[in-house]
């Protein structure tokens, strides 16, 4: 028959495609072995292709496939684990279930070739340690029972499958008997009872259509789904209805109880708990719609239809409600495009630019109406902004999470034993610089891992009795986040640094540096006081790629540790790389824009109150001794600074982490909301710079790299 | 022919099926059988031949048996084969048809 072709050459290709599909899974299941994501798509591939095969009664492929379901089952339920050795039998497995497919596609007659045979045993023998053939045949026949149709048996326990099957179901090649058959290979068939009333008188009967109706007592201990997969492929020949066996409302009952489900339909409920498969919620939606009825409850409709019992929608129905309930707590999320955001970003920052350009033009014509209208829109751009801003962000505990799974690899390959602690997970961030942040992180944990912290006897030895462990923090700090990875292994020797610092000539042999700065020096290209490079870190990307990176998002990276008690590398980020606060200023008629969170205070420079070192740069401000840089020197060319003394010059006291400084400049313009535009490729590597923005006048400002700017008066100052 | 008529009196038929009954030739199994199904005559049918049946072979015995009490006379499977056996076991269908069933000592071995 041509349908049952069709049929065959689909079932064909399906299986071909599961098996292709089961060697991808294998190989990738080589490099990481506890995907459980993966072990389930072998599962299904072997659970489909014995499902199939039962249908086409295909004897040989159900018992082998049945083999390595049941492992795979075991894998998958954790009962045993996966290794090489399991992963290359399987491989053969799919080799030979393949092989199987093909001997019974094309001479079904044919009964299995002896060589044939003996590798299944092998197989199977391999796979379960069980020396046995065909087991699942042998089952066919042992459990045959017989029953009589008078005798009432107790279906407490038992499903009941009621098919009814379409006149033109032998037709398309669906018979009854295999299903029959196939149910027998997954539990114990109790009774069978054929219902013919439907069978016509002898005039109007056609042999070759199908009037059987099957109602089926079974003993299975397989969950709904899977027993409904028997009939999937005959679901458009036969009217399907399985009823859970009474036993098993319990167990629904308390599963609903557990239930932690975002579901708020009942349908999807009781799916959720596998009472129900989709096809029987989405018949009865089906039939809510053609009676055109809504009044009639989608519970009370799957109830007539005997698929589901009344205790367990009404149970159904109250977790439901409650579901409802805190649903109605919850937010609600929208997924959008993070280009749309990233326009909607650039569109806020070409608002305040024009903002800016409109309140310069009020100011200058001097409209006071206007200026109260403009006021409140201005105040209503910087809402927007805000609001715009923090769509971006994203709490950092998704990428701290991520990292359990390296600590976990890198300490087993390690042998050490060390534990990942996440706190501040919720500290929200600009979602760029999630992104960007995941590289340092996990180079500056990965050395953590193998330099940081000791194996277990070293800590022993130092006299350490607590676990191994680093621990990732975050929080907000004055407009910055600020991210630690702190650990409590052996920390820094100092000595060590310094020797190999001076050994690569990086500090001079009297460098009187402090502790701090010492520390710091790993973060410089060349320093490595590991003796050996080893896999995971000591080679590659070192910790001054780590600096730069961190850099680069005009971040800050410091590293301070105790000897003997751990070290902890903190990590200073901006919130968002769009739009800061900034605190502009001029020099020699150029604008510069200070990132506001760093302006300390601004005072006057020449007042006399404090005591100016003009040769080394040094400014003694209330006590405080900090190095201070002339922006006008430090970025004109223009040599006549001198014959503008006449102006008044301020001093700006800025900060970054523990470093102070003063900027000295002409004038102070205030605050400005400034959207940060990068510079283009030539200025990249300017020294002192991060980026520019466009002023209301249309104007440029430079935005001035803080940090870098400061280093460079701690050793301006310090070389003279 | 695949269904063998012998004739053995007046008041019994007996039809030997010589072939498998599955969906490619229930229809014309149908016709012969019921053909030979008359008022006042017993129909024995001897399955012992039939090598292989399916659900519509097998949905033909009950619409025979189903036919033979509607017009009042006896249905009786004398001899079953193996594949008849199986398939009447799995339906549950023994006691409808109510003949002896006849279980050889070796029929799981096939």
């Amino acid at each position: 028959m041509s349908d049952l072709d069709v049929a065959l050459e689909t079932f064909k290709q399906e299986a071909k495609e599961l098996l292709d599909e089961m060697e991808d899974a294998l190989l990738a299941l080589e490099d990481t072995p506890d995907d459980s994501e993966t072990v389930n798509s072998l599962f299904r591939a072997m659970h489909t292709i014995k499902g199939s095969s039962g249908l086409f009664g295909f004897n040989d492929v159900v018992a082998f496939t049945h083999e390595a379901e049941t492992v795979l089952d075991q894998v998958r339920n954790g009962e045993k684990s996966i290794d090489d050795t399991l992963i290359s039998v399987l491989l053969d497995c799919k080799d030979h279930t393949s092989k199987l497919l093909e001997h019974c596609i094309t001479s079904p007659e044919e009964a299995l070739p002896e060589d044939m045979q003996a590798i299944g045993t092998e197989l199977v023998f391999k796979l379960t340690g069980k020396d046995e053939t065909l087991p699942a045949v042998n089952s066919v026949v042992e459990t045959t029972t017989m029953e009589t149709v008078g005798e009432t048996t107790d279906l407490d326990d038992k499903w009941i499958i009621s098919l009814a099957f379409k006149p033109d179901a032998l037709r398309m090649g669906v018979d009854p008997l295999s299903f029959l058959r196939y149910l027998k290979t997954i539990g114990d068939i109790d009774t069978v009872l054929v219902l013919t009333d439907e069978l016509p008188d002898d005039d109007v009967y056609d042999p070759e259509s199908c009037y059987l109706h099957l109602k089926i007592a079974y003993k299975s201990n397989a969950d709904k789904q899977t027993i409904e997969d028997v009939f999937e492929f005959a679901s458009d020949d036969c009217d399907i209805n399985i009823l859970p066996p009474h036993s098993k409302i319990e167990d629904y009952l308390s599963i609903l109880d557990e239930l932690e489900s975002e579901a708020d339909r009942l349908g999807d409920i009781l799916i959720n708990i596998g009472v129900l498969t989709k096809s029987d919620v989405s018949k009865a939606v089906q039939q809510q719609s053609e009676e055109g009825d809504t009044s009639k409850p989608i519970g009370e409709i799957l109830v007539e239809k005997q698929v589901v019992q009344p205790e367990v929608v009404n149970k159904a129905l109250n977790k439901q409600k409650q579901v409802k309930q805190k649903a109605a707590k919850e937010a609600n999320y929208i997924r959008v495009d993070s280009e749309k955001l990233g326009q909607l970003i650039n569109l806020v920052g070409e608002l305040v630019i024009s903002g800016a350009a409109m309140d310069l033009m009020v100011e200058r014509h001097g409209l006071a109406d206007v200026e109260e209208v403009a006021t409140t829109m201005n105040t209503l751009v910087s809402d927007i902004r805000d609001t715009a801003l923090d769509l971006r962000m994203v709490p950092i505990g998704e990428t701290f999470t991520r990292f359990k799974r390296v600590v976990r690899d890198v300490s087993k390959e390690l042998g050490k034993d060390i534990e990942l602690k996440i706190t501040g997970g919720e500290t929200e961030l600009d979602k760029t610089i999630v992104e960007k942040i995941n590289d340092p992180l996990t180079h500056l944990i990965r050395n953590s891992l193998d330099h940081g912290v000791e194996t277990p006897l070293e800590r022993e030895q130092a006299g350490k009795t607590d676990k191994g462990c680093i621990q990732l923090n975050a929080f907000h700090q004055s407009g910055h986040i600020v991210i630690q990875i702190i650990d409590n292994g052996a920390g820094l020797d100092s000595e060590k640094i310094v020797a190999k610092a001076i050994t690569n000539g990086l500090i001079p042999e009297d460098h009187n540096l402090t502790q701090q700065e010492i520390f710091n020096l790993i973060f410089e290209a060349g320093l490595s006081t590991k003796k050996q490079a080893s896999d995971l870190s000591g080679r590659g990307v070192g910790m001054d790629v780590v600096r730069r990176n961190i850099e680069g998002l005009r971040g800050s990276v410091n590293i301070d540790s105790a000897a003997g008690e751990g070290t902890t590398i903190t990590i200073q980020l901006p919130l968002t790389l769009a739009i800061i606060d900034g605190f502009m200023v001029e020099a020699i008629n150029e604008r510069y824009i200070i990132p506001l969170t760093m302006v300390e205070e601004c005072v006057e420079m020449n007042s006399g109150e404090w005591e100016v070192d003009e040769t080394a740069h040094y400014v003694n401000l209330r006590g405080v001794a900090m190095p201070y840089l002339r922006l006008g020197e430090c970025f004109s060319s223009n040599e006549n600074s001198k014959e503008r003394e006449v102006s008044r010059e301020s001093l700006v006291v800025v900060r970054s982490g523990q470093n102070k400084a003063g900027f000295v400049v002409d004038q102070l313009h205030g605050e400005h909301q400034t959207v940060i535009k990068p510079l283009g490729k030539v200025f990249e590597n300017l020294s002192g710079l991060t980026g520019a923005t466009v002023l209301g006048d249309g104007n440029v400002a430079l935005i001035l790299d803080v940090q870098g700017l400061i280093n460079k008066a701690v050793h301006g100052s310090r070389l003279k | 022919m695949t269904i063998d008529i012998k004739q053995q009196s007046d008041s019994t038929i007996r039809l030997v099926v010589q072939d498998e009954m599955t969906i490619y030739n229930v229809l014309e199994h149908k016709n012969t059988l019921f053909s030979s199904l008359k008022a006042d005559q017993e129909l024995q049918l001897d399955l012992s031949e039939v090598s292989e049946i399916d659900s519509a072979g097998m949905q033909l015995l009950i619409m025979l048996k189903k036919q033979a009490t509607i017009i009042n006379t006896q249905l009786s499977i004398v001899d079953h084969s193996q594949a008849v056996i199986e398939v009447l076991e799995l339906f549950n269908l023994v006691p409808f048809f109510g003949d002896p069933v006849i279980i050889s000592s070796d029929w799981n071995a096939s």
